[in-house]
Formats: C-alpha cells, sequence, structure tokens
C-alpha cells in the first residue's frame, strides 16, 4: 500500500506594535528602552477608577494596515474585555476586539487576511532566577513601561502550505506594514511577533485537520525552522496511527524540542464581553479617505512594477521592493542616470556589487554612494569606458571614501584601452604565446584562456575580456 | 438632646431662626448667605467639622482635618461637601468601603470631585457605603454598617448609605453618591432626602472605582430640590478622561415651578403593585393627589418588560463587575495576602481575605454568566431584556412626560433584617432598576411618612431630562411640605 502523503495546513497570527506616539488607551510616551515603570501614569497601570480612551492615531494606523492588506473595514468595531488573571496584565483583562474587528476579508500576495484587529500590550515581567521563567523565579517583577502599548493583530487563513513560503510570506507582510511606516516591525525586540497554526491532512483533502498553535519565534530563521519542526512532529505521530492534540506550543529554539504550554482543557475561558468604558469605532467617510491617502506604494505592486515595466528579474525586483530604502535607492539613481542607465544592469549593479561591498543590511543612503555615482559607473561601463573588474575596483573606491566616478577612474588610469592599444598587445600576447595559439588552431578552445590572461595582465584589467577575445579570434 | 439628634432636628424639625447656625440651612442657603455676608465659608466649614466629628452614625470614613480656606466667590462658596467613599480622591484613602483596598491613597482625584471643589465645594469627608457599592442597606460596608437618622436601629439603605444618612443627620450639608442601580435614589428616600441619578454619561465615571461600568453615574444627595439642581450644575460635563461621557446638552437650571399645568403623569402599573407596602402605597397616592391639585393629569403607562429588569440586572451589574473588580489581585496596591506559595494562592487569598461575601457572590455570579457557553442564556439574553426596557420607556414618554412612582417598595428596614437573603435584599432596588437599565435620568423626593420612616417619590424622564425632572420635583415637594410633616412627627 502506497504511503498517504501529508498536506501541511499552515495559517499565522501576527502581532504589530504600533509606533504612535503615545499608548492605546493613555496618554504615555512609547517606550524604547527607557529605566523600567518610568512610562506609566494611572490609566495604564489599571488604577481603580481610571478609563481607558482611544488613541486616534492608532485607529488611523489600523486602517491603514487593513487598507494595505486589501481588507474591508467594518463601518462599527468594538472593543472587548479578554478576561484573565496575570501579573503583566494589571487590569485582570486585555481589552481587544473580538467579533466585530477594525478590518477583515483581505489578501496579501497569495494569503487571504482573515482579520486585522486593535487591541493593547501587555506589560513585561522579567523573572528572577536561572531559568528566566515564572515557575522557578525567586521573584518576578512587572515592568509596565510596555504595558498599553498599541497593537494590531493580523490573522491569516490557513493558506500556507509550507515553513518556507511561510516566512517568505512573512517577510512580504514585513516590508508592508515597514512601508506604511506604522511600525518598526523588529521581530528581536519584539515589534513584531509571530504565531502559527500547523495542521496536517491527507494531500488532496479538503477537510483540515487538528491545528495547534506555536508560539512566539522571535526570528524568520525559527519561524521556519519551528514550523518544519512541528510538521515532522505531527507527521510522526500520524504515521504511528495516533491522533494530534489540539493545544499550544514553545518551540524551544536552542533545543529545537516542541513542548506543550497548554491543552485544549486548560485553554483559557476568556469570557469576552463588549467593553462598557469604550464607544464604537465609527470610521468617517473622510478618515477612510485620509487613510487611504496615506498609503504608498506597497512592495508587491512595486516588485510587480520593477518586473514588469523595467524587465527586472523576479528575485531582484523582490529584493528591491522588500527592501524600501534600496528600492529608493534604486529609483534615485535609476532617475540620476536620465536614460543613460539600463534598469537591469543598474538593479545588477545595486543588488550585488553595492549590497556585498556595503554588507548585510547597510541602507545605501547612509553611505558615502550617492545615487548619481552609481549611475554614472554603471553608465560609464554600459558605454564600455571601464572594464567590469574596473568598475569594481571604482565602486570599492566610492564606498571607502566617496567621489566622482569618472574622476576616480581618470586619477587611476582606469579608462578602458582604446582599440589600437588593445590591438598592439593582443599581437604581442599571441607572439609570446605561440604554444596556446597553435592548442587554439588545434581545436583547443580553452586554450585561449592563457592569451586573455596575458592582456588582461598587460592592461591592469583595462580591457574587456570578450572584446579581447574578439580580437584574438580576428588574428587566429 | 446630643448634638447629633440636635443636628437632625435642625434638618427636619421647626426651625430656631437663629440664622448663624449653618446647619438650619438648605446648601443653597448657605449659598446665599456667604453672598450676602451674613456666614463665612470658615464659619460654615468649622460648624460641619465640628459635626462630622461628632458622628454617630458611622456616615463617615475619613474626615479633612484642614479648613481648604474655600473662595466665598466662587458659585458654590465653600459649602463643604461629603463625598462617597468610591470617589478616588488624591492622597486620601479611597477604598470603596473594602478591605482589600483598605488604607490605599490614589495618586490623583475623580473629576467630579475635582469640579466640585473647584466650583467651591471642598470635601468635607468620606462616606461609608455597600462594599463596592454592592448593596442596598449599606449592611456591606468593611468598616460597619450606617445607621439611619430616623430609627438608629434601621438601615439608612445603600450603597450610597452613608452620604444619604449624612445629609439627613445633618453633618454634612450635602453629598454625592453613585447609582447603579438605585444606589443614590433608595438611600435618599429611606432617609427622607432628595437624591437624583442623572441620564447615564451625563457626569463623568473618571476616578469613580467602577461596578457596572454601564450603569454607573454619579450623582447629589440633598436635603432640597433647589441644592440637587445647584450640585448638578457642577456635575454635569464631558470629559476627555471620560469616552462614554456626554456632558448635558445646555445648563441645568435652578427649578423654579410652583404648579404642574399640563404636565402628563405616567404610572405604571408594574411598578406600584404587589410588593408596595401599604404605608409607602398610601404616601404614593397622596402624591397623585397632589399632582393633580397642582394641575398635572395622571395616567397609566405600562412598562411591560420591567417585571425582568432584577432578573437582567442581576446579570448584567456582577458580569461587568467580575471584570472590574479583576484589578483587586494584591499585586500592586491595596491588601497583599501574606501567600508564600505560588501566584495563584496569591490571587487567590488576597481575594478571600480582602472581599465581602456580598462582593464574592456577584463576582462569581457574573463570572458564571459570561462562561463559554453560557454567555447567551445569561449576558446576551439580558441585554435584550435591557434594549426591551428602554423601548418600554421610549413609548412610554410618547404619551407622557414623566413617569411617577414610590422609590423603594418599604420604609428603611431594621438592621440585620435582610442580611440572610440575598434575594429580598436585591428586591429593595426593583422600582430603581428600570431607569438604571434604561440610563435615564430620575430623581427621589420625600413624600411623606409611613409608621414615621420617610417614604419617597421616584420622578424619572426621558434622557437628558434633568431640567424638567427638577421643575416638577419642585413643585411637588413645595406642595408636599415634607419639612412641615417631619417636623409635626415630633
Amino acid at each position: 500500500m502506497a504511503e498517504v502523503a501529508y498536506e501541511p495546513v499552515i495559517g499565522l497570527e501576527i502581532h504589530v506594535q504600533l509606533k504612535t506616539a503615545t499608548k492605546m488607551f493613555c496618554g504615555c510616551a512609547l517606550s524604547f528602552g527607557e529605566e523600567p515603570n518610568t512610562r506609566t501614569c494611572p490609566v495604564c497601570l489599571g488604577l481603580p477608577g481610571t478609563l481607558p480612551v482611544v488613541n486616534e492615531q492608532a485607529v488611523r494606523y489600523g486602517l491603514e494596515i487593513g487598507l494595505a492588506l486589501g481588507c474591508e473595514l467594518a463601518p462599527r468595531s468594538i472593543f472587548h474585555r479578554k478576561n484573565y488573571f496575570y501579573p503583566d496584565l494589571p487590569k485582570g483583562y486585555q481589552v481587544s476586539q473580538y467579533d466585530i474587528p477594525l478590518a477583515r476579508d483581505g489578501r496579501l500576495g497569495d494569503v487571504r487576511i482573515h482579520r486585522v484587529h486593535l487591541e493593547e500590550d501587555a506589560a513585561k515581567l522579567v523573572h528572577a532566577g536561572a531559568s528566566g521563567r515564572i515557575h522557578s523565579a525567586e521573584a518576578s517583577d512587572v515592568d509596565f513601561n510596555r504595558g498599553g502599548t498599541p497593537l494590531v493583530e493580523i490573522v491569516s487563513e490557513p493558506d500556507l502550505r509550507d515553513a518556507a513560503s511561510a516566512a517568505e510570506w512573512l517577510r512580504l507582510l514585513r516590508a508592508t506594514l515597514r512601508r506604511l511606516g506604522v511600525s518598526d516591525v523588529n521581530m528581536e525586540e519584539g515589534s513584531l511577533r509571530c504565531d502559527a497554526n500547523v495542521s496536517l491532512r491527507p494531500a488532496g483533502s479538503e477537510q483540515l485537520g487538528v491545528k495547534t498553535e506555536l508560539k512566539n519565534m522571535n526570528s524568520f530563521r525559527f519561524i521556519e525552522r519551528g514550523i518544519d519542526a512541528e510538521i515532522a512532529r505531527q507527521e510522526g505521530i500520524l504515521r504511528g496511527g495516533g491522533r494530534i492534540e489540539q493545544e499550544t506550543l514553545h518551540y524551544d529554539v536552542r533545543s529545537g524540542a516542541i513542548s506543550s504550554l497548554r491543552s485544549k482543557e486548560e485553554a483559557h475561558d476568556y469570557r469576552y464581553f463588549p467593553e462598557p468604558d469604550l464607544v464604537p469605532i465609527v470610521p468617517t467617510a473622510e478618515m477612510v479617505e485620509r487613510a487611504r491617502a496615506a498609503i504608498p506604494e506597497l512592495p508587491a505592486d512595486r516588485a510587480a512594477r520593477f518586473a514588469g515595466e523595467l524587465g527586472l528579474a523576479e528575485g531582484q525586483a523582490r529584493l528591491l521592493a522588500f527592501r524600501t530604502e534600496v528600492g529608493d535607492f534604486y529609483e534615485a539613481a535609476l532617475a540620476a542616470g536620465a536614460g543613460a542607465v539600463e534598469a537591469p544592469a543598474l538593479a545588477n549593479w545595486t543588488c550585488n556589487d553595492l549590497l556585498a561591498a556595503l554588507g548585510e543590511g547597510a541602507d545605501p543612503a547612509g553611505s558615502k554612494v550617492t545615487p548619481a555615482a552609481l549611475a554614472g559607473l554603471v553608465g560609464m561601463v554600459s558605454a564600455k569606458e571601464i572594464s567590469n573588474s574596473a568598475a569594481r575596483e571604482v565602486l570599492a573606491k566610492l564606498v571607502a571614501d566617496g567621489g566622482d566616478p569618472a574622476a576616480i577612474v581618470a586619477a587611476a588610469g582606469l579608462g578602458r584601452a582604446d582599440e589600437g592599444e588593445l590591438a598592439a598587445v593582443v599581437e604581442r600576447a599571441m607572439a609570446d604565446q605561440a604554444d596556446a595559439v597553435e592548442k587554439v588552431r588545434a581545436g583547443n578552445a580553452k586554450a585561449i584562456g592563457a592569451i586573455v590572461g596575458a592582456v588582461m595582465r598587460e592592461t591592469k584589467g583595462r580591457a574587456d575580456g570578450g572584446e579581447v577575445q574578439r580580437l584574438i579570434r580576428e588574428r587566429l | 438632646m446630643s448634638a447629633a439628634a440636635d443636628a437632625f432636628a435642625a434638618v427636619f424639625g421647626p426651625r430656631s431662626g437663629d440664622p448663624s447656625r449653618a446647619v438650619e440651612h438648605t446648601a443653597a442657603e448657605l449659598v446665599a448667605a456667604v453672598g450676602a455676608g451674613t456666614l463665612s465659608p470658615a464659619e460654615i466649614w468649622s460648624e460641619y467639622a465640628t459635626l462630622a466629628a461628632g458622628d454617630e452614625l458611622n456616615a463617615y470614613l475619613w474626615r479633612a482635618a484642614e479648613d481648604p480656606g474655600a473662595d466665598a466667590a466662587a458659585p458654590l462658596a465653600g459649602v463643604p461637601l461629603a463625598v462617597k467613599d468610591l470617589f478616588c480622591t488624591e492622597g486620601v484613602p479611597s477604598a470603596a468601603a473594602s478591605r482589600i483596598l483598605e488604607g490605599y491613597r490614589p495618586p490623583y482625584t475623580a473629576t467630579v470631585v475635582e469640579r466640585l471643589a473647584a466650583a467651591g465645594a471642598p470635601m468635607l469627608g468620606k462616606t461609608n457605603m455597600d462594599e463596592f457599592a454592592m448593596g442596598s442597606s449599606n449592611e456591606n460596608s468593611a468598616f460597619g454598617a450606617v445607621a439611619n437618622p430616623w430609627d438608629r436601629e434601621r438601615v439608612p439603605g445603600g450603597s450610597s448609605g452613608g452620604s444619604a444618612a449624612a445629609v439627613a443627620g445633618g453633618i454634612a450639608p450635602w453629598a454625592i453618591g453613585t447609582d447603579t442601580g438605585g444606589s443614590i435614589r433608595q438611600p435618599a428616600a429611606l432617609c427622607g432626602i432628595v437624591g437624583l441619578k442623572p441620564t447615564y454619561g451625563t457626569v463623568s465615571r473618571y476616578g469613580m472605582i467602577a461596578f457596572a461600568s454601564s450603569l454607573d453615574q454619579a450623582g447629589p444627595l440633598t436635603r432640597d430640590v433647589t441644592d440637587a439642581a445647584l450640585l448638578l450644575r457642577h456635575m454635569v460635563g464631558g470629559d476627555a478622561c471620560d469616552s462614554t461621557s456626554t456632558g448635558h446638552p445646555g445648563e441645568i437650571e435652578l427649578p423654579t415651578a410652583e404648579r404642574l399645568d399640563g404636565v402628563r403623569f405616567g404610572v405604571p402599573p408594574e411598578l406600584t403593585g404587589d410588593g408596595v407596602e401599604p404605608g409607602v402605597r398610601a404616601v404614593f397616592e397622596a402624591a397623585l393627589a397632589r399632582i393633580e391639585e397642582l394641575g398635572g393629569s395622571v395616567t397609566e403607562v405600562p412598562l411591560p418588560h420591567s417585571g425582568h429588569a432584577i432578573s437582567a440586572y442581576y446579570v448584567l451589574a456582577p458580569a461587568e463587575a467580575s471584570a472590574n473588580l479583576a484589578r483587586f489581585d494584591g499585586v500592586r496596591y491595596g491588601r497583599r495576602a501574606a501567600a508564600d506559595g505560588d501566584l495563584l494562592s496569591l490571587y487567590e487569598q488576597t481575594r478571600e481575605e480582602g472581599f465581602g461575601p456580598e462582593v464574592k457572590r456577584r463576582i462569581m455570579l457574573g463570572t458564571y454568566a459570561l462562561s463559554s457557553g453560557y454567555y447567551d442564556a445569561y449576558y446576551g439574553r439580558a441585554q435584550r431584556v435591557r434594549t426591551k426596557i428602554a423601548e418600554d420607556f421610549a413609548a412610554a414618554f410618547d404619551q407622557v412626560d414623566l413617569i411617577v412612582c414610590p422609590t423603594s417598595p418599604t420604609v428603611a428596614f431594621k438592621l440585620g433584617e435582610r442580611t440572610a437573603d440575598p434575594l429580598a435584599m436585591y428586591l429593595s432596588d426593583v422600582l430603581t432598576v428600570p431607569m438604571s437599565l434604561a440610563g435615564i435620568p430620575a430623581i427621589s423626593i420625600p413624600g411623606g411618612l409611613a409608621d414615621g420612616l420617610p417614604v419617597g417619590i421616584q420622578l424619572a424622564g426621558p434622557a437628558f431630562a434633568e431640567n424638567r425632572i427638577l421643575d416638577a420635583a419642585l413643585a411637588l415637594e413645595r406642595a408636599i411640605d415634607f419639612r412641615s410633616q417631619a417636623a409635626a412627627r415630633g
């Protein structure tokens, strides 16, 4: 009997800390590593008698996210109280949205968006003790600086089928949110957090299997590894004739082990009910229009434009579009080149040579290379005024000291050897490498390398390898 | 006569004719006296500070030590105010009469207390109440029951029992309380004073320790209708700290009406039938006769769903309370049990020690009503009943200008009489809860005596009809002349 093939079904739940000036329900400034408990007030400490007031900027950001993800905005959405006891939750409930979220039914790339809603972040617990976890802690301190930070929760439909696509889609989402400017979207710092719902089903089946929820993986790599580990775990259970339990899981990034946080039976009953201290969010046509107008060209659209209008390779189009700052540099260089540089060539130089020279994650705008300098350099290569290898040398100088590429070329004598000079060098090299010439004539095409190498040595890289080959062949 | 009995007599007995005795005056009269220069804010403060210090009713939980030196030119001329312990007041104990908050001093002051102080009504003291405003007799206070100044063997009503007793007992010129299901009106009725619950949203809730957020509303407890209008005028107003606050459209006017010509009064049979004791009924019927004598008309209007009001209320209010009281966990402020176990024991022991039995009962009721699988059957259904009740009132106000009914089905009952029977206690609010669920304004004014104890008459109007209610209440108050009735009691 043929072995059943299983198809993973994956959906993501993403929490995004909004970059608003103040917290979700009070006037405290957001915290970026200040002394603990210095960004608090009676409201975000949940003191008796205090009441929440919705942050208008958070609503605006929420609407922008909803629109950017192609969602329908709710004409009227409300907040609920999600009740549970924990020391990081000063009111004993989290104010969140439940059955009527801000936005729903959208799409980003190939993945449908289930819902987008607003809520408040919990405070931060610091556990004193070796494990860093609450169970064996000697004492636990609460830092309420983070408590009440505005969060948007984005829930995807279970449209992903493997861990790599999940990570790739999350990159697109992150790029989109970053482009909107609504969040720092930094996974290490926790401004972007991702949970994954994973289930398996026999390939071809339409029915969903029992899902587990994998909590809070704080890097793209861990998300991919965690999901893969969970798929493997579930497959092992199913192949062994077992059943998947619905539970919440923790992926230990160090050991790669998956452990249960709580089972379905232990799941909280959050006793949601409408938050009586807040009035419904009813976006006016003007608010929606303002949100719509605030949305810039988004990475998915930009990538499509780069590929479609500029003829870039898909991978480069995505890289330039997903890394907004690199895309912006690229477009500035393209404009500076004013038609003198070809878009795909400039993309090659930007994505490959420039980024490699600057180091991973660097923002080219912060380097000594100006967009005009890069455009000038690529223009000189295209016009065959300098060779590729000479151009790389110039780029290294630009990265180190900045400046104008034409001036660098002139000063260092890196200009391409002219045809008369080159022809003389070629003839000299063919005379010196008579053996190689014979071999090539006898049919050993590779032997031409020795002649080309001699020419390149002689011209110190100022010659173009293709042209040198052409000149040699003419003389064979 | 003890000082306390003397103060009570100064409120309800014959006037001595000594204009220098602040306690003989209503608050509005004191404001006028300060304006005329016959009394100073310092004299008023000093007299009331002494009276409050001699509190024999257990009405006060805290008293101000120093005269804050109020401005005689302020609208309320320095007439001091008793404040229910439910309001947070900066640096001053604010415990909602609960052990779990014993000694808690908030870092901020409730909006309404701040507004009244700014208008010239400084805080004289904090008054006793049922713990977290849960109760109808003030017997649920962690700091002891309050005596009704009419009969110290009896309850003053609740939950604003301390505020009502202080005003009736002549140891506060006026007071503020809060009303969730009748907590201003019912104690006002049982103590023979005026209590007004405004339209939900007109007065900021910021700084009021929440019981049931969708129902809680602050209001005045005063000697007469004019004082209620004067105090309310400086309480209403939108507040950026309270999203549900609406303010009041237009100012609260000082009432002037002497007659009720053309005013249509509706009597709901559901709120005047079974359960209203004969003495209360007699006073109520006399009040209806006064209304007609003053030119008002009286007709019957149905409120068909009001019979379900108590049931719906005791689902909704505890549901909200179960969440509102979750913050009292011993982690950040207030009482913390000496639990040496894990986190759960800290929570459990703190709440076990800190909350009284009625509070625990309501937290359990509310938690149950919100639980998965029960939500629709309880909370959802109660919300639908609430909507029906609001619709009943809306339909009634198409036919009449005001609803009139007794405030409480009984006069003040004996201390301990109902503590063993929560359901009987809950029924104390059967005539006040419907208006709370509908969010509409209602006033209780003294209508007369039954067996020597005060009976309250309740007038309710549509949302924001405070001025209409106050005008009618003033005309009726003049016709009833409760003070003469009380003085004749001897």
